[in-house]
């Protein structure tokens, strides 16, 4: 290697072994070499059946709030991608302005409606279709509906760039040759977009299980999920081995779940290109 | 084919409106005149965002909000542009090693990132709570400027910087005069988004800030906890329109698509 080429790249690859990655590993050390063998930290957090129900409720939620916001993303963004000129420049502003929007703003907005004086419960009781008010926030359904909300936009973005990209001159083809728009939708379409599915889908699981904000201000004290759990554990309760374990729980699911979405959309990806070869 | 863009413009108008309503909610109870949020507001009153220029957390948390992201902006702009370089221009041996080390923040969950450095940096080092913030936000721009500069660095053609040498620049006037001008709109880009990821940024600083140590968001978070009134509308309504502008700014001089 070049000797510019060094003395370009160290400052940052410093700065990232001693800033990160070195601070990383030293929180993880202790949660194996703390207890009488090396994984009994492990052992005693994963018997524990609230600490299971806590990983549980977790994964759920990244799991419902994937799938929903496929999908409302999917129709959302063809719609979009086939628009031009100055409604896709709008929709655009819309569809980015919650993304950059802080999330503590975003999820305010849900307190205000699913509250016990919220607008939903308000209207409900006005029209007498209730009687007393319904317990919306608080919620597991309160998470997944905040982290819907914070980010369907991100799928709807990776969805419009993988749709811009689309053949249509494939769907229109079997359209002529008679197809039903479902099949065609789930044969000729899903396919091409395959990567900006899984794209999206990286970054809305992984964002979902590792947020905070959401879970925190919607969930209450009885929705725990691991984010919240580290916080509570570390800052409220003072014990760093227990939330160091969390953290390395937290970080292995989130690894998993990266190279595990990735290696399919790379499996699907060969798949589809081999077959559209053949 | 009509039916399916029929279909997908239903699901697409719907999904537009449950995006912009809750925020339009927002910024309509930050005017109304109870002394808790209720919508639809009763009366009309800019009572609070006179109170919210009272509560110093939210002045004081703006302030250095600000000036967290600024700084953090700039460091993470002044490693990565160097290692954006060499990584698009220099043979470098596993490239994509070096690449994947430079978004690594990315990969760490932030509130993960949060715990470690305040227990290494704070706790261990003993660093000053406002050096060990910005260390944290600095970590936390690094992937958007190296993603970005990545792309505007290979839509730069190459020859350009050749011809340069071949007209007698040495390789560090050619690296000022030519490929940054050249990459100007990437670095804006990269500097808004970084901002903006800083300036609302939650799981980092939350483990970071203190009495003395102010941000905006996390003092948002604190005072929701204990308070439920239309202040807090207000100071959304304040970061909306921060939002708003830095989006204008995006979309006159580089082209929303920048951004994402």
């Amino acid at each position: 290697m070049k000797k510019r080429a060094v003395l370009f790249l160290l400052p940052g690859l410093l700065l990232i072994f001693i800033l990160l990655i070195y601070p990383v590993i030293r929180m993880f050390i202790p949660t194996f070499t703390g207890g009488q063998t090396i994984f009994s930290n492990y052992q005693s957090f994963f018997s524990s059946e609230n600490n299971v129900q806590i990983i549980f409720r977790t994964l759920f939620i990244a799991v419902m709030t994937t799938l929903v916001t496929l999908g409302l993303g999917l129709p959302t963004a063809y719609w979009i991608s086939r628009l031009s000129g100055r409604w896709r420049k709008i929709i655009s502003i819309i569809v980015l302005f919650p993304i950059l929007t802080n999330a503590v703003v975003r999820n305010f907005a849900w307190i205000m409606i699913l509250g016990k004086n919220g607008v939903i419960n308000n209207f409900l009781m006005k029209m007498h279709i209730i009687s007393s008010p319904l317990t919306l926030l608080y919620t597991n359904l309160a998470i997944i509906i905040g982290a819907v909300y914070l980010f369907l936009p991100i799928m709807i973005t990776s969805l419009v760039s993988s749709y811009t990209q689309l053949n249509s001159e494939i769907e229109e083809a079997a359209e002529v040759l008679g197809s039903r728009p479902i099949v065609v939708f789930f044969k000729i379409i899903i396919p091409q977009i395959s990567v900006g599915i899984f794209t999206g889908s990286i970054l809305v699981f992984v964002g979902a299980l590792t947020a905070y904000t959401t879970p925190q201000l919607l969930g209450g004290n009885k929705n725990m999920v691991l984010a919240t759990l580290l916080q509570q554990q570390s800052i409220t309760l003072g014990d760093w081995t227990s939330a160091s374990v969390i953290a390395i729980v937290l970080t292995v699911i989130a690894f998993i779940t990266m190279i595990a979405l990735n290696w399919v959309s790379k499996v699907i990806d060969r798949r589809n290109s081999h077959e559209i070869k053949n | 084919m009509k039916s399916k863009i029929r279909f997908s413009s239903i699901v697409g108008f719907i999904v537009l409106l449950l995006l912009i309503l809750p925020l339009a909610m927002v910024v309509v109870t930050s005017f109304g005149t109870e002394a808790t949020i209720s919508f639809p507001i009763k009366g009309f009153t800019f009572e609070w965002y006179h109170n919210l220029f009272q509560q110093p957390d939210f002045v004081d948390g703006m302030k250095m909000s600000f000036i967290v992201a600024i700084i953090a902006s700039c460091l993470a702009l002044l490693v990565g542009i160097p290692a954006v370089y060499a990584l698009t221009r220099f043979q470098i041996h596993r490239r994509n090693w070096f690449q994947n080390i430079f978004l690594s923040p990315a990969l760490i969950p932030e509130i993960v990132i949060g715990f470690a450095l305040y227990q290494t940096l704070v706790i261990s080092f003993g660093l000053p709570l406002f050096i060990s913030l910005l260390i944290g936000h600095f970590l936390l721009c690094l992937p958007y400027v190296i993603r970005l500069l990545t792309a505007g660095m290979l839509d730069l053609d190459k020859s350009i910087e050749e011809a340069a040498w071949m007209v007698g620049y040495n390789k560090v006037i050619t690296f000022f005069k030519i490929v940054i001008p050249n990459i100007k709109q990437s670095i804006m880009a990269a500097f808004i988004l970084s901002f903006i990821n800083s300036f609302n940024n939650i799981p980092i600083t939350l483990f970071m800030n203190g009495p003395s140590l102010n941000m905006l968001p996390t003092s948002i978070l604190n005072y929701l906890e204990n308070n439920y009134d239309p202040t807090v509308s207000a100071v959304s309504v304040i970061l909306m329109i921060i939002t708003a502008a830095l989006m204008m700014i995006a979309e006159k001089y580089l082209g929303l698509n920048k951004l994402v």
